[in-house]
């Protein structure tokens, strides 16, 4: 299992992995906001949170169709199917590189770009916190989605309708704790609830991931 | 085995053909009455005028939505546990009716809030709930034209169904908290679960059972062109290899 | 007609939508049946064809 997650962190590193863009597309994403809401202070502190978590949420869409594709293309991801490794445990392997080259630097990034939309500084801790806790349900929840498509050609835009819907709750959650956070009032709740979901979709999107993609290599 | 491969269908076929001219019969005398007793013979509310009209589509068409949805996760569990054909064609044939179901209560709640509360849309978690079925709906859809394989794209289907249904009720708590304190209560308390006086109740449940009555024609007429394209691309794949 | 009073364009508008929403469902299941079952009686047809 270590094998996997080393093999996937380093392909992703290296030239040509996708690790950097993710990141580039959340600063792009923020930056392209104030141009078209208007570079008003008071408006965008008021939705730095949402556009944050909007942003960060996105960002991992973006780059969840190299969680499988490139393992189905050369024919990686029938041998994984066939080694002593459980689907699920690929799946849950597969989830968690994806959110350590996506999610993580997300959540590293996030203080920064915060800055450039005047997030109240309330709002830091519970932003990170938000993202730290919420950015690996997307991952999980992505994964799923990633393994139900991973054999449509050009499937990214068939797998965004499908993810974003399920992407509801954790941006709800995520986006009201950081946003209560930046008003300066009790968050703990939205907080709680998101880890409840992570929690979850940890537990559940594997078995729901390994079962899409038994279904595609059969 | 020549006409059709599976036994079940032809089973279904026989029956559904023999039904269907009665079922959608009634359900174009139903719907047509109840549609018209509505329009024509109902009083006005002395709140909202005629638009309470209205509900005679509105609350049927948002009912069977979500009912659509239900049969199409039932149906679905059915293929996954004993891979009978038919039901997960039946789901298939379900999802554009229950599509345009959630889109006439979309509209049709719109038109009906425009005048009543002055705005198209709120963002109230029992309208925004009906806006993400319509994506799932929409998704559903699209997942299963994107899978070559028939029987992959009933496994993955379903399993959407599965996994969307969870967290469709994952999220009707996330909405909740995310917009319960702002409007209490504006959401619709005009359908049927409010005190509607009888004068309205009775062709309203008379357009629910006309829209039910609707639907199962659809989806017996659906799921038989299901059947029949399922084995028009066995035929044909069959043609391609020889 | 019923006297709608001043929401005639409201109450008019939902029905015209709903019933051309019900009436292109209808139409499109329709299109659809026919057209799978022409293709399909082609299709047997060329199976019986030269045997």
């Amino acid at each position: 299992m270590k094998g996997l997650l080393l093999r996937d962190l380093s392909l992703a590193i290296r030239a040509g992995g996708g690790f950097g863009l993710g990141l580039a597309f959340f600063l792009i994403v923020t930056v392209l906001m104030p141009f078209g809401i208007g570079p008003e202070t008071p408006i965008l502190s008021k939705i730095a949170p949402g556009v944050l978590w909007i942003g960060a949420l996105l960002a991992c869409l973006l780059s969840l169709d190299r969680v499988f594709a490139l393992d189905w293309e050369d024919g990686s991801l029938e041998l994984l199917a066939t080694s002593p490794l459980p689907l699920e445990a690929v799946a849950a392997i597969k989830a968690l590189a994806h959110w350590l080259t996506t999610g993580l630097p997300l959540v590293a990034a996030a203080p920064v770009l915060a800055v450039i939309l005047n997030l109240p500084g309330d709002g830091f801790f519970w932003l990170i916190a938000s993202l730290a806790i919420g950015t690996p349900a997307l991952s999980a929840i992505g994964t799923f989605g990633a393994a139900l498509t991973v054999g449509v050609r050009r499937g990214g835009l068939l797998m965004s309708l499908l993810v974003l819907p399920l992407y509801m709750p954790t941006l709800i959650f995520g986006a009201e704790a950081a946003r209560r956070g930046a008003e300066g009032l009790a968050a703990a709740t939205p907080l709680a609830m998101l880890a409840g979901l992570t929690l979850a979709t940890l537990g559940a999107m594997p078995f729901a991931a390994a079962a899409a993609l038994r279904v595609n290599l059969r | 085995m020549s006409i059709w491969e599976y036994a079940n269908p032809r089973k279904f076929m026989a029956t559904s053909g023999a039904l269907l001219p009665w079922i959608s019969g009634l359900a174009a005398v139903v719907l047509s009455v109840s549609l018209i007793w509505g329009f024509f013979f109902t009083p006005d509310d002395y709140r909202q005028g005629s638009t309470v009209k209205i509900i005679y589509l509105h609350v049927p068409a948002a009912i069977m939505a979500t009912s659509v949805w239900f049969m199409m996760l039932v149906t679905s569990l059915i293929w996954i546990i004993r891979r009978h054909h038919v039901s997960v064609l039946a789901a298939k044939a379900a999802a554009p009716i229950g599509m345009v179901f959630t889109l006439i209560g979309l509209y049709t709640g719109a038109v009906w809030g425009q005048p009543m509360w002055g705005t198209w849309w709120e963002w109230d978690p029992r309208l925004t709930a009906f806006l993400i079925l319509f994506l799932f709906y929409l998704g559903y859809m699209a997942l299963w034209e994107a899978v070559d394989n028939p029987d992959a794209a009933a496994d993955l289907t379903s399993v959407l169904c599965l996994v969307g249904t969870v967290f469709a009720v994952i999220s009707r708590y996330a909405l909740l908290f995310w917009n319960q304190g702002l409007h209490q209560g504006a959401s619709l308390s005009l359908d049927a679960e409010e005190n509607v006086a009888d004068v309205f109740a009775y062709p309203l449940w008379t357009a629910i059972a006309g829209f039910f009555l609707l639907f199962l024609a659809l989806v017996l007429y659906r799921t038989r062109t299901e059947i029949r394209a399922r084995r028009l691309k066995a035929l044909i794949q069959r043609e391609r290899m020889a | 007609m019923p006297d709608l009073g001043r929401y005639a364009v409201e109450v008019l508008s939902a029905y015209a939508g709903t019933l051309l929403l019900l009436a292109a469902l209808i139409a499109g299941s329709i299109w659809k049946a026919r057209r799978v079952l022409r293709q399909l009686r082609e299709a047997e047809a060329r199976r019986k064809a030269p045997k």
